[in-house]
């Protein structure tokens, strides 16, 4: 009995271990020069943002004090009450100038008039940060609907629905303008072909409403099919959005990597990041050409849970492990990344959102004690 | 009310009784009058008439079917079948034939089934042609879980209410310059007002405790913020049902998680579009979602809202369950409750029993088997 238990055991650390693995390729289809290192050392903005955000953060950083991560943080606090802009130029400065960071949602009222833009998109627009990826896998040890999932989702992160160009010139009727561009369309199809052909994908496709929004979504779906064009080993599709989300709620196996404008992307990525376990899981990462911020996919505040100690921090410490692999420092980020997964796979250290009662902390120090007892690190692994 | 004061001693019986008679045909008018707009319309005795629009593809066959178990049930309709493929009316303009249209004004209720769009016909999609001309304004889709149906998703029970005219698709796009295309979203008081008074509505005529607004107003300020105020403004009115906003992405997220927190969703047309599918997606599916149509005027058209099936039109082997649940959706509308409640068992026990399935829900039987099964249940219950 006891041997069985262990060979399962040894057989789930296998399982997590190749998981992590596949992890790792999909950061690889960026082609931005690492960040300088000064002293040998990255320095990456730090954003809190609101909710969650500063204390789950402020674990990463105990986490890579604890593992001697040659990263400093550069600390950027945005005060989502205030409504000066000085706030965000300071972060947009330091992002510029260390170009790369990893931050926390920041809080938008809808209350306030039009004029106060959300914050998180001032910040993606003005570094043009233009990919938002997403990778959804199914994590061992999660119990979910749907086993099996797989799915890497590349959403146009810059124009589209979330232009913020609204205008009231009747009184009572309000126009919101969706801009769909030639140059962006083909640049996220480009990117999207180019992730998969570099993870061995063996599919993209394109989610849309072209049937009514024929202009907008044509001209997208049209540059998906020319980039597809260049990319004959892979099999390109497209797929109308309210017939992807019925398929992603009752077969989700069948989907690879899909590409789509921005509102789709939200509602795909939120699906899917459902489908896998919900917001506590999954990190994201959005990439530009000179700039990349990472964060978790959902991009949730949190608000209700905030320093209580119950929030689930897997998404953010993947999201470190994601900025770990683009710094190029690539033992570090699998080391860090097997150890969240064995904790993940380890259902008493669950937390409320997985169904369990773990605190935030407990899963915190349970990565900790992964990576202490796999002993000290020779050079060769770093 | 109107209260005449009695003069005369009995010998003037004949005029007292005439003058009350009189003042309760007045305030009955006037009750009439005062409750057409909010609720629907009660038929104790009597035949009502319905128009039936069997459709394309597996249309004739499915409504056949219907016509077959309503029968069987006794159920007081009487159907009026007619062909909507448009017709160019006088000035070039596509509009449905005018017997359908009169036929529709009369009877107020209608059942369709599913309609194709023919490629290069020249006119625009029949469904579209359909809401325009009736001014269908809200789309109803209740999804409940169907016990014998198996989903990874059990006891979903909440109601999507979509608005149908405006939105994102207004069907306003240019090119502003070649490669950059604008789709306009239109939100305007007026419907965003009717749709959310609908929903209340329904929720007090359904006894449902809970509205929730969906919505992407930290986005798009304007825009959603209009329609959310709206609703706002309309939950003063009805005290007795919980309100909540929720962001479309959030919704997403929790509905793949856990759907049974949602009751009565409210939303705009793309959001609406999407999320319905993914409710339909819940419980299994197009083939056993049922949908209605509210329109102006008391107009109310009830549909199936998969697709036309060519491949297997003709052959006996389409599902009419789409069909029946939104002819018994269409029962309750009339406050045919009994009827409907009828009806609706006998389909649900026929699926629960799996002896006479249709192909698409696991079985190999024909839709002759499958409809000759309810009706001799339906007749049971007799």
């Amino acid at each position: 009995m006891m041997q069985v238990l262990y060979y399962a055991y040894l057989l789930l650390k296998a399982a997590c271990n190749t998981l992590a693995d596949s992890f790792l390729p999909l950061i690889n289809l960026c082609s931005l020069p690492p960040p300088a290192k000064y002293g040998g050392r990255h320095t990456v903005t730090l954003i809190p943002g609101d909710g969650i955000g500063p204390e789950l953060l402020t674990h990463v950083r105990e986490l890579f004090r604890f593992c001697c991560v040659p990263v400093d943080f550069e600390i950027v606090s945005i005060d989502s009450k205030s409504t000066s802009d000085d706030d965000m130029n300071n972060a947009i400065t330091a992002i510029r100038r260390n170009g790369v960071a990893l931050k926390g949602n920041i809080e938008t009222n809808h209350n306030l008039p039009p004029s106060h833009i959300s914050r998180n998109n001032i910040l993606r627009t003005s570094l043009d940060l233009y990919a938002n990826v997403i990778h959804c896998q199914t994590l061992p040890g999660v119990r979910t609907r749907h086993r099996d999932v797989d799915i890497i989702i590349i959403r146009e992160n810059t124009e589209g629905e979330y232009s913020s160009l609204e205008h009231e010139n009747v009184p009572g009727v309000v126009e919101c303008l969706k801009i769909i561009t030639r140059k962006k369309s083909l640049r996220i199809a480009e990117y999207a072909f180019n992730a998969a052909r570099q993870n061995g994908r063996r599919r993209v496709t394109a989610v849309h409403k072209a049937n009514i929004m024929k202009l907008g979504d044509g001209l997208f779906l049209q540059c998906c099919k020319e980039v597809a064009a260049g990319y004959p080993e892979i099999t390109f599709d497209s797929m109308i959005v309210d017939n992807t989300t019925m398929q992603l709620v009752s077969k989700p196996q069948q989907f690879d990597v899909m590409v789509m404008p921005n509102l789709y992307g939200s509602v795909i990525s939120n699906v899917c990041a459902g489908l896998v376990g919900g917001p506590g899981l999954v990190p994201g990462a959005n990439y530009g050409k000179d700039y990349a911020v990472f964060e978790t996919a959902t991009r949730n505040t949190g608000k209700s849970i905030a320093n209580k100690n119950i929030a689930n921090p897997t998404a953010t410490l993947l999201a470190s492990c994601l900025m770990l692999d683009h710094l190029r420092l690539h033992g570090y980020a699998s080391m860090i990344r097997k150890a969240i997964l064995a904790t993940v796979s380890e259902t008493r250290l669950h937390t409320a959102d997985l169904g369990g009662q773990g605190t935030t902390s407990e899963v915190v120090q349970s990565v900790m004690r992964e990576i202490e007892s796999k002993g000290p690190r020779t050079s060769e692994q770093i | 009310m109107i209260c005449l004061k009695r003069s005369a001693p009995s010998r003037h019986l004949w005029k007292e009784g005439l003058i009350s008679s009189i003042c309760t045909l007045v305030s009955r008018v006037v009750g009439a009058m005062k409750s057409q707009a909010s609720h629907p319309r009660t038929f104790s005795r009597g035949l009502q008439t319905v128009t039936l629009i069997p459709g394309d593809g597996i249309g004739p066959e499915i409504s056949t079917a219907v016509m077959k178990i309503f029968e069987a049930a006794k159920a007081p309709i009487q159907w009026e079948e007619r062909n909507v493929t448009a017709i160019k009316g006088p000035g070039g303009k596509w509009m449905i034939p005018t017997e359908a249209k009169d036929s529709m004004d009369k009877s107020k209720i209608g059942l369709k089934g599913p309609l194709k769009t023919p490629i290069a016909a020249g006119h625009p999609s029949m469904n579209l042609l359909l809401r325009k001309t009736f001014d269908l304004y809200a789309n109803v889709r209740p999804c409940v879980s169907i016990e014998g149906y198996k989903t990874p998703y059990t006891d979903v029970d909440l109601v999507t209410i979509r608005e149908n005219t405006e939105g994102e698709y207004s069907g306003i796009e240019h090119v502003i310059v070649d490669g950059v295309v604008q789709s306009i979203k239109l939100i305007t008081e007026e419907a965003s007002q009717r749709i959310a008074e609908y929903a209340f509505e329904y929720a007090r005529n359904n006894q449902r405790a809970s509205v929730t607004a969906v919505h992407k107003a930290n986005i798009m300020r304007m825009s959603d913020g209009l329609f959310l105020r709206k609703c706002r403004e309309v939950a003063e009115n009805f005290k007795d049902i919980k309100f909540t906003e929720m962001y479309l992405d959030t919704v997403c997220l929790n509905m793949v998680q856990d759907p049974t927190q949602f009751d009565v969703l409210v939303m705009p047309n793309l959001y609406g579009d999407i999320l319905s599918d993914l409710c339909a997606g819940l419980i299994g599916g197009l083939g056993v979602t049922p949908s209605g149509n509210i329109g102006a005027n008391g107009v109310a058209i009830f549909e199936s809202v998969h697709g036309t099936a060519p491949d297997i039109a003709g052959k006996d082997l389409a599902n009419p369950t789409a069909l029946l649940l939104s002819a018994v959706m269409m029962l309750r509308h009339m406050g045919l409750h009994g009827q409907a409640k009828k009806i609706e068992t006998a389909c649900f026990d026929t699926i629960r029993d799996k002896k006479v399935l249709t192909k698409d829900l696991g079985g190999n039987s024909k839709c002759s088997e499958f409809t000759g099964e309810i009706c001799r249940r339906v007749q049971d219950m007799e």
